[in-house]
């Protein structure tokens, strides 16, 4: 198995997908990529692992150092149901078709999913009044399952809910999820089926011509056939290099704030509010990491690089949760983070098949990416072949299993055969989330490795806890560092 | 799951300054099987990489924090941390103490059971008592809810001298030190060791009630940070000054220090009750927390003293710990609590009793959230006065102070929780 995953040197498809039926008879083909997909977030890497299981030799780029560090990195990881989609639409088919996917996908690849549920609060007549209009439009959406609750079956099941709460539409399948192993699942399995990763690779500009697209990035140039538009944030500016303008992304700005883990007992569904004129509410969740997750914000920005927080943004958000559940506001905050959301104005996502220019757009993916994903890369696999791409027979990936970030789930530090077979899984290194040397160094060696501390937090949990590298913040670095001079 | 069933007779919970000295007293005591378990590779705690003087000197003055300036004239007392500390682990070894380094205790299965996970497997150890010294840290930029952009170069004292002292890792060039407590100079002084220039240092404190301390380094007062930022890296810290006027200094490495919260992880675990104020267990003079046979010393109870002093109730918690072992203990506490109002934000210890039990020192400790010169403490229960006493110089935020405990025999057993004002 030859396994490509570059952050420097040239961008070529020499030996990618190394059991591609005699391409390379093809004189014309000659450093050419079949398809070049833009974007490696959970979208962009959902759709190369589609493409690598076709003969095809494919390229993954992105501008970062690290696949899913976009939206997908800052997010509020709900595996949804659609059941508040815009009914008929194709995010609504897709956010359905992907759920299914996705869950039987995290089930076998061992990516952490809690169903835990969700309830839609209300806190006034108005709100309540909605419920059953929303049950409703569940309805219309194929979802069957969701149900009214009155005040008293809301509190039993909530009971730190702050006062006032009147009732709720419980969806019993909304579930969380792991943001970050989802897309690193999706770019190993990838590579290791031979898919080239191009980290460090921002696209300056694209020539298209009879034989596919130049495109000129800042790692040179990059010759590929079929293009995929999967740049999230940037979706609207590589369409326009394509000499298209139909639609612009308004990065949405949703700043979040997580709650210690000593904070995780006092919920448990994920708390949604209920849509209507006064404005966004925020929601209250947990996560597959033991936090509770408050916010986000939305704010409709320009700038597409803002992902930092606001002391206003903060204290909206905490008098916000201060109302859904008081108590929370006690617990020491882990991390503040803000994430991008991609908005086009548009109630649905943007995806479109250019024939002529062998090129698919997917744009416009909102906060329902994650649980669309891997539908998305089967609605982009066959608006290729529809646009002429000869994807050849599909055959089975290898199996794959990620390593464990989910509390719900096994984790080393618990797990004595493993420890006895290796010490490193029973020498912790961050003590707040528990992560083991064993687990550091895997992530360090893996397929898709990381390229900052960051990234290794994303693999590990590895100083992501309430100390924030207090105790374990120079180790870590250490192990890094000695990894990857 | 294969977990080893093993037994101790006093099982520590912690390697520093608090548990090293628990462990030494205790063994040399003679309390049977004393097993100590630290987390670390090496036990020692916070003063493993403090390296700066003051650790085990004179006690009667002011050096309070794990980390006094390295300026300081008490400095010149005592040794420095990473000597102090293989001092301590020598101390408890020659006296008989098991230590057992790279053992994390990683919750409860029992009253007086923990479950460790290390290197050697999984165990579940029951002792006859358990003495939890967890320790305190720093709250990082996160719990402080500093906004901005989230770049590398954002450090808490605790890191940045473990990147400095043992791991030699490199920093940045310019740093700007938030806080201006001896815990702050000792980062700034470890940042100069670093080669970094110390850019500024900020307090929020008003300038009346500070001195500056290195000549080298502006120290900002009257500012609060408003928000970083940078990308790749930090570019900057923003400030407000309390006059209204806003600023960014330009650095690439922050150090956020002091703000000490107890790590009191296992003991919310297990149910211990917790003091509203300090956020560790509640505890008496006997050091007794909330759960029968469960003890706890050092700066997990009062975030934080100097290590010396956590040291010495280290080896106070011997005393009631042997009761314990020898059923000779008194009825656990359930005494009323002590509660401070505002501005004062905590006591320690907070429940009183056993009788007879005295605070460390004779004394209990306290601090407030904001400047009292020269404050009266009255000390009520159940609007019944029990004591009062002027202060002869101010309390200040993130220094102790200290009231005299002569008045605890007065405590109605009975009576309501019992009341610190300051005036």
């Amino acid at each position: 198995m030859t396994v490509t995953v570059t952050t420097t040197g040239p961008l070529s498809p020499e030996d990618a997908q190394a059991n591609a039926p005699a391409r390379d008879a093809r004189k014309d083909a000659e450093g050419t990529y079949d398809v070049t997909v833009i974007g490696a977030g959970v979208v962009g890497t959902a759709i190369a692992r589609e493409l690598a299981r076709h003969p095809l030799r494919t390229a993954l780029i992105d501008a970062a150092d690290d696949i899913g560090s976009g939206t997908s990195k800052a997010n509020t990881a709900i595996l949804h149901t659609g059941f508040d989609a815009d009914p008929g639409s194709l995010e609504a088919r897709l956010v359905r078709e992907g759920r299914d996917l996705l869950a039987a996908y995290a089930a076998g690849t061992g990516i952490p999913v809690e169903r835990v549920g969700a309830l839609l609060v209300a806190w006034d007549e108005d709100q309540l009044a909605a419920l059953p209009r929303l049950r409703a439009k569940a309805e219309r959406n194929g979802y069957h399952a969701s149900r009214i609750l009155d005040a008293g079956e809301l509190r039993s099941r909530e009971p730190h809910l702050g006062p006032g709460a009147l009732g709720a539409l419980h969806v019993p399948d909304e579930s969380i999820i792991c943001p970050w192993t989802t897309p690193l699942a999706f770019a190993t399995q990838a590579v290791r089926a031979g898919v080239h990763l191009h980290l460090n690779c921002r696209v300056r500009d694209i020539a298209c011509d009879a034989g596919g697209h130049t495109l000129t990035t800042s790692r040179g140039p990059l010759r590929t056939r079929y293009l995929v538009n999967a740049a999230g944030l940037y979706a609207d500016e590589i369409d326009r290099l394509l000499g298209h303008d139909v639609f612009t992304v308004t990065p949405r700005r949703g700043q979040l704030i997580v709650y210690d883990k000593l904070a995780r007992d006092l919920v448990r569904h994920i708390l949604l509010p209920v849509p209507g004129p006064a404005g966004k509410g925020v929601l209250v969740a947990p996560t597959v990491f033991g936090n509770v997750l408050l916010g986000p914000t939305a704010e409709e920005l320009d700038d597409k690089t803002a992902t930092g927080s606001t002391a206003d943004g903060l204290h909206e958000l905490r008098e916000k949760g201060r109302r859904i559940l008081p108590e929370l506001l006690d617990e020491e905050v882990t991390a503040v983070y803000a994430g991008l959301r991609a908005a086009t104005g548009q109630e649905d996502y943007r995806i479109q098949e250019y024939p002529a220019q062998r090129y698919v757009a997917v744009g416009g993916i909102r906060s329902t990416g994650l649980t669309a994903s891997m539908a998305i890369g089967r609605h982009v696999m066959d608006l290729l072949a529809a646009t002429g791409l000869e994807t050849g027979e599909p055959r089975a990936l290898p199996p794959l299993t990620m390593p464990n970030l989910g509390e719900a789930f096994p984790r080393p530090y618990r797990n004595a055969a493993l420890i006895a077979e290796d010490p490193a899984y029973g020498t912790l290194v961050c003590h707040c989330e528990q992560v083991t040397l064993g687990e550091i160094r895997d992530a360090l060696s893996a397929t898709v490795p990381p390229h900052s501390l960051d990234g290794l937090r994303r693999r590990t949990r590895a100083r992501g806890g309430r100390c924030q590298g207090f105790y374990c913040g120079a180790a870590v670095r250490a192990l890094f560092e000695e990894a990857r001079p | 799951m294969t977990r080893n069933a093993r037994e101790a007779d006093v099982l520590i919970v912690g390697g520093g300054p608090a548990g090293l000295a628990a462990g030494a007293e205790l063994a040399a005591a003679g309390a049977g099987r004393v097993e100590i378990l630290e987390r670390e590779q090496e036990a020692g705690g916070i003063p493993r990489h403090c390296h700066h003087g003051g650790f085990g000197g004179r006690l009667t003055r002011s050096l309070y924090a794990w980390t006094s300036a390295t300026r300081s004239p008490y400095a010149r007392e005592g040794t420095d941390g990473p000597a102090y500390a293989r001092r301590s682990v020598a101390a408890a070894l020659d006296a008989g103490a098991t230590l057992r380094t790279g053992v994390t205790v990683t919750g409860w299965d029992g009253p007086l059971t923990v479950e460790t996970t290390g290197p050697a497997g999984l165990e579940r150890i029951t002792a006859r008592a358990v003495v939890l010294a967890t320790g305190a840290r720093e709250r990082p930029r996160s719990a402080r809810m500093v906004p901005g952009t989230r770049p590398p170069g954002v450090y808490t004292t605790g890191e940045l001298q473990q990147a400095v002292h043992l791991y030699g890792q490199r920093i940045g060039s310019r740093a700007v030190v938030v806080g201006d407590e001896p815990v702050g100079h000792a980062a700034a002084a470890t940042l100069r060791a670093a080669g970094v220039h110390v850019v500024a240092m900020v307090t929020d404190r008003p300038s009346r009630t500070v001195r500056p301390r290195h000549r080298h380094t502006p120290l900002l007062t009257g500012a609060t940070v408003t928000g970083l930022t940078g990308r790749t890296r930090l570019s900057g810290v923003s400030l407000r000054h309390e006059d209204g006027r806003t600023t960014t200094l330009r650095c690439d490495t922050v150090v956020l220090t002091g703000d000490f919260v107890p790590d009191h992880e296992l003991a919310r675990r297990g149910g211990l009750l917790l003091d509203p104020g300090t956020r560790g267990p509640a505890y008496d003079a006997a050091f007794r927390t909330s759960r029968p046979g469960v003890f706890a010393a050092g700066n997990l109870l009062h975030a934080v003293e100097h290590a010396e002093f956590a040291a010495q109730e280290g080896r106070a918690v011997a005393v009631p710990v042997l009761h314990r072992l020898a059923g000779t203990g008194e009825a656990p506490g359930g005494g009323p609590r002590l509660v401070v109002d505002a501005p004062l934000r905590w006591i320690a210890p907070n429940v009183t009793g056993p009788d007879g039990a005295r605070p460390q020192g004779d004394r209990f400790v306290l601090r407030t959230a904001r400047r009292l010169p020269r404050p009266l403490l009255v000390v009520s229960q159940d609007g019944r006065e029990l004591h009062r006493q002027r202060l002869l110089s101010a309390a200040v935020p993130g220094r102790p102070f200290h009231l005299a405990a002569d008045w605890a025999d007065r405590v109605d057993p009975e009576g309501a929780s019992v009341r610190i004002s300051a005036y």
